[in-house]
């Protein structure tokens, strides 16, 4: 099984040979663009890789699997499932010089459907991706304001108290749910258009076009902003942040290992699933970068300089939002002692020096022993640090809610809410930059678009037409779509074409041809680590997250949460269960992608046989 | 004559003690929050202090209700506690056993809520009226939106960038044809000059590839 090359007639005849790659790259290819220095190309990659999910998505797995521990299984991962993965996308692009669609065509002509897979997830994940960008820029185009409106409530009508919706949950949750999305109740309710809204998702794909305007020439001058301002700004967040109070009992919450984690399956399912998604494999943006690079570049090298990118930035970027995260708990925390204290004062009419912070605990065991049946009715709250510190520590809830909170605690808000969102601006900037380049460069390559058109006219259809279907995400039950989409276009199809990826690359290209090609670009032969990665342990490791993913997917019934003023347990999120149509919406999203490669294949197979025997019957 | 005085003195302190009592039909209880409030300047509260606010609430009642002089007398104060809360009554100056309306002592204190609160350095949470909820302050929000303002600064930034950007490929597109157009004429020239060392030099090399599906035979 380890040598198994399937046939693949014809690939000499579709693929540039090592002379000619040699021709080409002394004359210099005119026709394909190239980076302007390695650093461009650097940074483009590490843009591509660390996004928006390295904020929101990878402290939370930290802490939820076992803080500490939960680096080993991630570190592991990286290098065993990542990195192979990654080197096999640098080296086939920079070999094959071609987009995704051309790389794999060049292989074999039945391999084409992994290229429109790709093409379709990066353009599934492009719309909702720059959605959260839309809101994101909101965000930081409402910062510029002092109060931030984030931190006030309307009123009601005769002035005595807010708005009920505002009153139950809070500022932050409100101005999320409400003012800036308006969400309805469920993803049937439809409700409308959002018009401000609809203003950002028009600033979002705006911008991109103009970074993408030119391609690479000018997504290559955009990425010195968007890729290294995020680490000046997680610097600075990280300074203040350490010294804020009660941000050590966040960074201690974070990495307090819990050894038994590591038995969990979960645990390591999550991490394998987690480095899938940060190294943006699959996408067939990194495969579209990797070949403007000059034939030898070592790609090895960047691959394993990539990695450790990306699991440094991991690391640092979960350290900063958990001692904002900290810092949060322990400002809440000490608001809930403060009110429980206030109650007893106000129950028992003693003098305001009687309890404080420091004999709270003693002061109401005594007052509940002695006068249990008044403290009972005054339903005093408990205030749990942990439950304090691990909620709503993921994803949206994360950006627009606790961390909006955190800073309308600290001093000079304005300022440090700009910052946060510029940040993830540019993080999100640089990774929809790699989707956007896995959409065009296949849309010329297919022929579906006019091949005299220029650069910026391909750009700007694309953007439009985005723009245009991203409405779906302007009603008032956006949010829920967004959430239907991230869910289920960027998880399931990514893991069924990466192992696509292996197989063609090792079965259907020859592993053997391969490391020749290797050899021939940087110098030396892969050694045994990649060759048993590649062959083995990189598609067992994707089989298994899939298998598994797709266990688990079968047995839950398919639920989301909701905004839902009228609930019981408002200002929770109430969980409820998709309506049925939405069934088709996930087929279209996650089936479509992960079946169109066999789809594909078989329907070339059947054409050129009815082609055989048409022509061998004249 | 001293007994007299004496037994009406007692006398009223007696009534005026029944007027006010916790839960009055109509009076209030005010709580303070004085060290919640100002930390390490808070003030004791005292005698004078309460004397203070019976002068505060006189000059609401007075603010509130035209033509009728209430005096510091006219507040009666009673139960107070060590959390510095109390309860008080509001008799009407021309009969001392008649005490106001809940509705118009809530009224005269509502309209002067800010003046009673500086008076103690405290605010609408340190100084509570308990069945008086303060007005609140609406929310701060400016005639344009400042967000529209930062929007339309981006966009116009970003619109003038693709201008500029589509008009400089225009200009460069023109200048390539331009240019093109001269090399040709020179090339031609040189061709003319070199016909004999044309086969020597490598010339354009031409891809013996094509990735034209046609050729491809499975």
């Amino acid at each position: 099984v380890m040598r198994l090359v399937l046939p693949n007639p014809g690939l000499d005849r579709r693929i540039l040979n090592h002379k000619d790659l040699e021709r080409l790259e002394e004359q210099g290819d005119s026709d394909r663009p190239k980076w302007d220095n390695k650093a461009q190309y650097i940074l483009t990659c590490v843009g591509f890789c660390i996004g928006i999910g390295n904020v929101w998505r990878f402290p939370y797995l930290c802490q939820s699997h076992g803080g500490g521990a939960f680096l080993i299984p991630y570190l592991i991962l990286l290098v065993l499932e990542g990195m192979p993965l990654l080197l096999l996308e640098f080296a086939i692009g920079q070999r094959l010089r071609k987009g995704s669609v051309g790389v794999w065509r060049s292989i074999s002509p039945y391999l084409t459907g992994i290229g429109i897979a790709s093409m379709l997830v990066s353009f599934l994940v492009g719309l909702y991706y720059n959605t959260l960008i839309a809101w994101i820029m909101w965000y930081l185009f409402n910062s510029f304001q002092s109060p931030l409106p984030w931190t006030q409530c309307p009123l009601n009508d005769n002035g005595t108290g807010f708005v009920p919706e505002c009153q139950q949950s809070s500022t932050v949750d409100y101005f999320f749910y409400r003012v800036t999305l308006n969400s309805s109740a469920s993803i049937a309710d439809s409700g409308g258009i959002h018009w401000p809204i609809v203003v950002c998702l028009l600033a979002a794909w705006t911008f991109i076009c103009i970074c993408y305007i030119r391609g690479i020439g000018t997504s290559g001058k955009a990425v010195y902003v968007t890729a290294i301002l995020p680490y000046i700004v997680l610097a600075i967040f990280l300074i203040r942040g350490l010294t804020l109070k009660g941000a050590l009992s966040g960074i201690k919450f974070l990495f307090t290992p819990d050894v038994n984690e590591l038995m969990n399956p979960t645990t390591w399912l999550d991490a394998g699933a987690q480095v899938f998604y940060a190294f943006s494999i699959a996408w067939g943006g990194l495969i579209s970068f990797s070949s403007y690079n000059p034939i030898h570049n070592n790609c090895m090298q960047d691959a394993v300089i990539l990695t450790a990118v990306t699991g440094f930035t991991s690391v640092y970027a979960a350290m900063v939002t958990y001692t904002i995260i900290g810092f949060r708990a322990t400002e809440n925390y000490d608001k809930c002692i403060s009110e429980n204290i206030m109650t007893l004062l106000n129950a028992f009419d003693l003098p305001e020096d009687n309890i404080t912070t420091s004999n709270y605990e003693a002061a109401f065991n005594h007052l509940n022993s002695s006068h249990p049946d008044i403290v009972l009715g005054l339903d005093i709250k408990t205030c749990d640090m942990q439950r304090l510190l691990s909620e709503g520590v993921e994803g949206t809830g994360l950006a627009f809610i606790v961390f909006t909170e955190a800073i309308t605690k600290m001093p000079g808000s304005p300022i440090w809410s700009v910052l946060f969102f510029l940040m993830l601006l540019c993080l999100g900037l640089s990774t929809l930059i790699g989707n956007i380049e896995g959409v065009v460069v296949p849309l010329r390559d297919l022929k579906m678009l006019p091949q005299n058109w220029p650069q910026e006219a391909l750009t700007g259809t694309t953007c439009v037409v985005a723009f245009l279907i991203s409405l779906l995400f302007a009603q008032h039950s956006g949010f829920y779509w967004v959430t239907l989409f991230d869910s289920f276009a960027g998880s399931v199809p990514l893991l069924t074409i990466g192992l696509f990826e292996l197989i063609a690359v090792v079965h259907i290209y020859g592993i053997d041809r391969f490391n020749e090609d290797l050899e021939f670009m940087i110098g030396h032969k892969p050694s045994i680590f990649w060759q048993l990665s590649w062959r083995f342990v990189s598609p067992l490791i994707i089989l298994v997250i899939l298998v598994f993913y797709l266990v688990i997917q079968a047995q839950e019934e398919l639920s989301y949460l909701v905004w839902d003023p009228n609930s019981e347990e408002f200002p929770a999120l109430v969980s409820v269960p998709y309506p049925s149509w939405v069934n088709a919406a996930i087929f279209l999203l996650a089936g479509v992608p992960s079946l169109i490669v066999p789809v594909y294949a078989l329907c070339r197979l059947v054409l050129v046989c009815c082609r055989k025997m048409t022509t061998s019957t004249k | 004559m001293l007994e007299k005085s004496l037994f009406l003195l007692c006398f009223s302190s007696a009534l005026a003690k029944q007027l006010c009592a916790p839960d009055a039909s109509d009076g209030y209880k005010v709580r303070l929050s004085i060290r919640t409030a100002l930390g390490d300047q808070a003030y004791a509260w005292n005698e004078d202090e309460l004397f203070l606010f019976r002068a505060t609430l006189a000059f609401a009642m007075r603010n509130r209700i035209s033509g009728q002089q209430f005096e510091v007398s006219n507040i009666i104060v009673c139960d107070e506690t060590p959390r510095v809360s109390f309860w008080f009554v509001v008799t009407s100056p021309s009969n001392t056993s008649h005490l106001v309306d809940k509705e118009e002592v809530e009224e005269a204190i509502r309209k002067s809520r800010n003046r009673i609160n500086s008076a103690f350095l405290l605010t609408d949470k340190t100084l509570e009226f308990l069945g008086i909820p303060p007005t609140l302050a609406a929310p701060v929000s400016p005639d344009t939106p400042p967000w529209l303002i930062v929007f339309g600064v981006v966009m116009g930034a970003v619109g003038a960038g693709i201008v500029v950007m589509l008009a400089f490929s225009v200009v460069q597109k023109k200048r390539k044809k331009d240019g093109k157009v001269v090399d040709e004429a020179v090339e031609e020239e040189t061709r003319a000059k070199t016909t004999d060392n044309g086969a020597a030099g490598d010339g354009v090399y031409n891809m013996s590839f094509s990735d034209d599906e046609r050729f491809t035979e499975m």
